[in-house]
């Protein structure tokens, strides 16, 4: 799964959640609570969504580093990669 | 049709989710209505057959016309009516609303009528054209003689509120229901800052030993606090309504939810006191997923006896909050955020949560406002016990 | 056009009434050899004779009863009563016999008799002479009951009436008949409907009869202060015309009702529910009246003037409803 799967993947996930926010373009820095309008809950659902589709455990810890695209996408690459 | 809020008129039957003929139980959603709220499901109180539907789909109907005839398990019958007695406020003057007149066939549909304030005086053709035109008759001097609103009052006034009829029916029920709330509620506001390092080590220990969903957010634990210190504070947990203050019997807090573009909500988690942490969680996630698709429940919208709300999300310190009619307080939460706090002589970095709570003096004093505010702080220090 | 008073275009129209159908005659107290109480059937007994032109007893139910078999029979009676006050001998021949027999004969027999009758005060006549009952008699089904109060419906008023097959109560304010104006002749009007007898937009008045006058009167002093009153003369007491009142008071949402006669239980009461019933939501104003005052209508000149509605009590009624 490369970078771009996981962008798409985290974008797809962002949609069902929040489906105001489709077509709403985000550069990767951006914080996505600021630029969709999402709140802590809609976080909360995007870590149970990605951890279940991905099949592996986001540490709470690591919530705060899906709260940009970038960091997502860097996030989810570093977990998958070791396997 | 039941009154789901303060300052509902009518409402518009979408669909009927039984058919005729049916069995319907306690708790059953058996029609969905669109409001000034959004579309709001609406349950069923009786176990019976229900059996006339009174009501087509697309039609509009004043609060309280009989929707359905449920016929019970021993032959006696009931109607939707009795939603209406449910503890929700019925409003002060139901009665349908008229978009235009043509004739005097027209003329003899009465308005909606405004909340007018007390000993002043409109005349008929003035409510008529300030309920077509949307004008708060409370916010309009009268010129006619002793002071009363008359016709060309409300012609002046329509320049100013020009923009009312643009606005969406969720902006105009917030509106109203804001504006009464201001104009009738005597508020009184307090703030308190509270160190909340126990909550956020415990919340982060519980959520690192669980799997994500089953997680919690710190709005499920000050939810709880809330609902449990209301126990000993019955006098802000309640409806303000024509025999003065009535204390609820359960404790219903509504969560301001707001919608992504603009307009909020805040329903009901019904018995919030008696729900564990884990089940308060599931809850608010169930319940703001459905509110922002506009698919709550009618007595979610209608009966909630105490409003909290949290922006902290948003990154404000605090908020000072206007209660929602006829409910006669509510609890604001700003952002937990690390700060410079005094222990003893020194002085640490701590994570302080700052609360505040709008009251309705009628109801309640400062004093007693103070205490429940301590109470939530000190809920939050032993949050193992939540 | 033809200037005229209102006693002639009465006079004119039983004239020709009488001219063009042999079954009209023309009965009551000292309408023949006299000219009639107030002079309006002068000259007909020389023009028609005393068959058609009959003078009768001083006994209201016994002429008013023979008119009423006289309409059954077949002939068309102009009944005259001296002033509706005596009418009231003749109530229960009204009331209980002309509005009642077409309906209690299953329509077998129809009354086509029109009575007429002075009304009003003013003229220093006591208050066995004075008083205004039209409104009682507008309280009977079965009987139509018409106010003129202007020459062309004087002229114009009695032809339709006779024409109805039921009882037709003609109410002539005998102040009025010596007022003059240029009409159509022969006046051709309806028996139904009120009129806008002057347009306006702050206020409507409602009146008819001999307040109509008054009524106009007023509307000019008003309109000379800047508030535009609309004038609704009723013409017809029963049936009213509510569509006519309902217009007037949806266009102008602010009503006074100007009646002649005492206002508990009055036409005037009538009209104030009927507007409350159907033209609630128009109101940007409560309404008003003004009607004699509840006394029998004095004797002294100046108590009379002080009982009766007056030009200054409309436009004093109309700036309270407006607040100025």
């Amino acid at each position: 799964m490369n970078r771009e799967d996981l962008r798409q993947m985290i974008l797809e996930e962002i949609s069902a959640i929040a489906p105001e926010t489709d077509g709403v373009a985000v550069d990767d820095s951006e914080d996505l609570r600021e630029a969709l309008d999402l709140d802590s809950m809609d976080i909360f659902n995007l870590v149970v969504a990605l951890s279940q589709r991905l099949g592996f455990d986001i540490p709470d810890a690591d919530a705060p580093r899906l709260i940009t695209l970038g960091g997502g996408v860097d996030y989810l690459a570093g977990r998958i990669a070791p396997r | 049709m039941p009154s789901l809020g303060s300052d509902m008129e009518a409402g518009i039957l979408v669909e009927w989710m039984k058919q005729q003929g049916e069995k319907v139980s306690r708790g059953d959603i058996i029609a969905v209505v669109e409001t000034d709220k959004g579309a709001i499901e609406v349950e069923v109180f009786e176990d019976g057959t229900l059996a006339e539907l009174l009501v087509q789909p697309g039609e509009k109907v004043p609060v309280g016309t009989p929707l359905a005839r449920i016929t019970g398990p021993k032959d006696t019958a009931s109607t939707e009516r009795r939603h209406a007695s449910a503890p929700a406020p019925t409003p002060a003057v139901p009665m349908p609303t008229v978009s235009s007149v043509q004739g005097a066939e027209a003329a003899i549909q009465p308005p909606t009528v405004t909340t007018l304030a007390e000993g002043s005086r409109a005349t008929p053709a003035a409510r008529l054209l300030a309920s077509e035109r949307g004008i708060d008759l409370a916010l309009v001097k009268g010129t006619g003689p002793d002071g009363s609103i008359v016709r060309r009052d409300i012609e002046e006034a329509a320049p100013r509120a020009a923009t009312v009829p643009d606005l969406e029916p969720m902006r105009r029920a917030i509106a109203a229901a804001m504006s009464r709330a201001k104009r009738d509620i005597p508020h009184y506001y307090l703030g308190h800052s509270f160190d909340v390092s126990q909550a956020v080590q415990w919340l982060d220990a519980y959520n690192a030993a669980h799997p994500p969903q089953e997680r919690l957010l710190l709005g499920a634990l000050t939810l709880k606090a809330v609902a449990l210190a209301l126990k000993d504070f019955p006098e802000f947990n309640g409806f303000y309504g024509p025999d003065g203050f009535v204390p609820a019997s359960a404790i219903h807090i509504g969560t301001a939810i707001a919608m992504r573009g603009g307009g909020l909500a805040a329903p009901a988690i019904h018995n919030t006191d008696t729900l564990t942490l884990a089940e308060l969680m599931e809850r608010l996630r169930d319940l703001i997923g459905r509110v922002r698709k506009g698919g709550f429940r009618s007595s979610e919208i209608s009966d909630p006896t105490i409003t909290v709300s949290s922006l902290g999300d948003r990154g404000v310190d605090m908020l000072l909050p206007i209660i929602y009619p006829p409910q006669v307080a509510i609890i604001g939460f700003g952002s937990v955020a690390p700060r410079a706090w005094a222990i003893e002589d020194a002085v640490a970095v701590r994570p302080v949560l700052t609360a505040t709570l709008a009251a309705d003096h009628r109801a309640s004093d400062g004093h007693r406002g103070a205490l429940l505010l301590r109470r939530i702080g000190g809920l939050l220090d032993t949050p193992e016990d939540l | 056009m033809t200037v005229m008073s209102y006693r002639d275009a009465v006079r004119g129209a039983i004239r020709e009434a009488m001219q063009s159908d042999p079954r009209v005659f023309l009965m009551g107290e000292d309408v023949g050899h006299y000219g009639g109480c107030y002079a309006v059937s002068k000259g007909l007994l020389e023009e028609f004779g005393p068959e058609r032109i009959r003078d009768t007893p001083l006994s209201e139910s016994g002429f008013t009863g023979a008119g009423i078999g006289a309409a059954m029979g077949g002939l068309r009676p102009i009944v005259e009563i001296m002033t509706c006050n005596f009418s009231l001998l003749a109530l229960d021949q009204i009331m209980n016999n002309a509005a009642t027999i077409r309906h209690m004969s299953g329509g077998q027999f129809n009354v086509p008799v029109v009575i007429r009758m002075a009304t009003g005060g003013g003229r220093q006549l006591g208050a066995q002479h004075s008083h205004s009952l039209e409104g009682w008699y507008a309280h009977i089904p079965g009987i139509r009951v018409l106010a003129p109060g202007t020459v062309a419906d004087a002229g114009g008023m009695l032809a339709p009436a006779l024409d109805d097959p039921d009882p037709v109560l003609i109410f002539e304010n005998a102040l009025l008949y010596n007022d003059t104006a240029d009409v159509d002749w022969p006046a051709s009007v309806d028996i139904d409907h009120a009129a806008v007898r002057r347009e306006g937009t702050d206020i409507s008045l409602i009146t008819y009869g001999g307040s109509l006058g008054k009524t106009l009167a007023a509307a000019d002093q008003l309109a000379a202060e800047g508030i535009s009153a609309e004038v609704l003369d009723l013409r017809v007491l029963r049936p009213l015309d509510e569509d006519a009142i309902l217009a007037t008071v949806a266009r102008t949402r602010r009503c006074v009702i100007v009646d002649e006669g005492w206002q508990s239980g009055s036409i005037s009461a009538e009209i104030m529910a009927r507007i409350i019933e159907k033209g609630f939501w128009y109101l940007d104003a409560p309404l008003a009246r003004v009607c004699s005052k509840e006394v029998p209508i004095p004797y002294a000149h100046h108590l009379e003037e002080a009982a009766l509605p007056s030009i200054t009590g409309i436009v004093e009624a109309c700036r309270a409803v407006l607040g100025r």
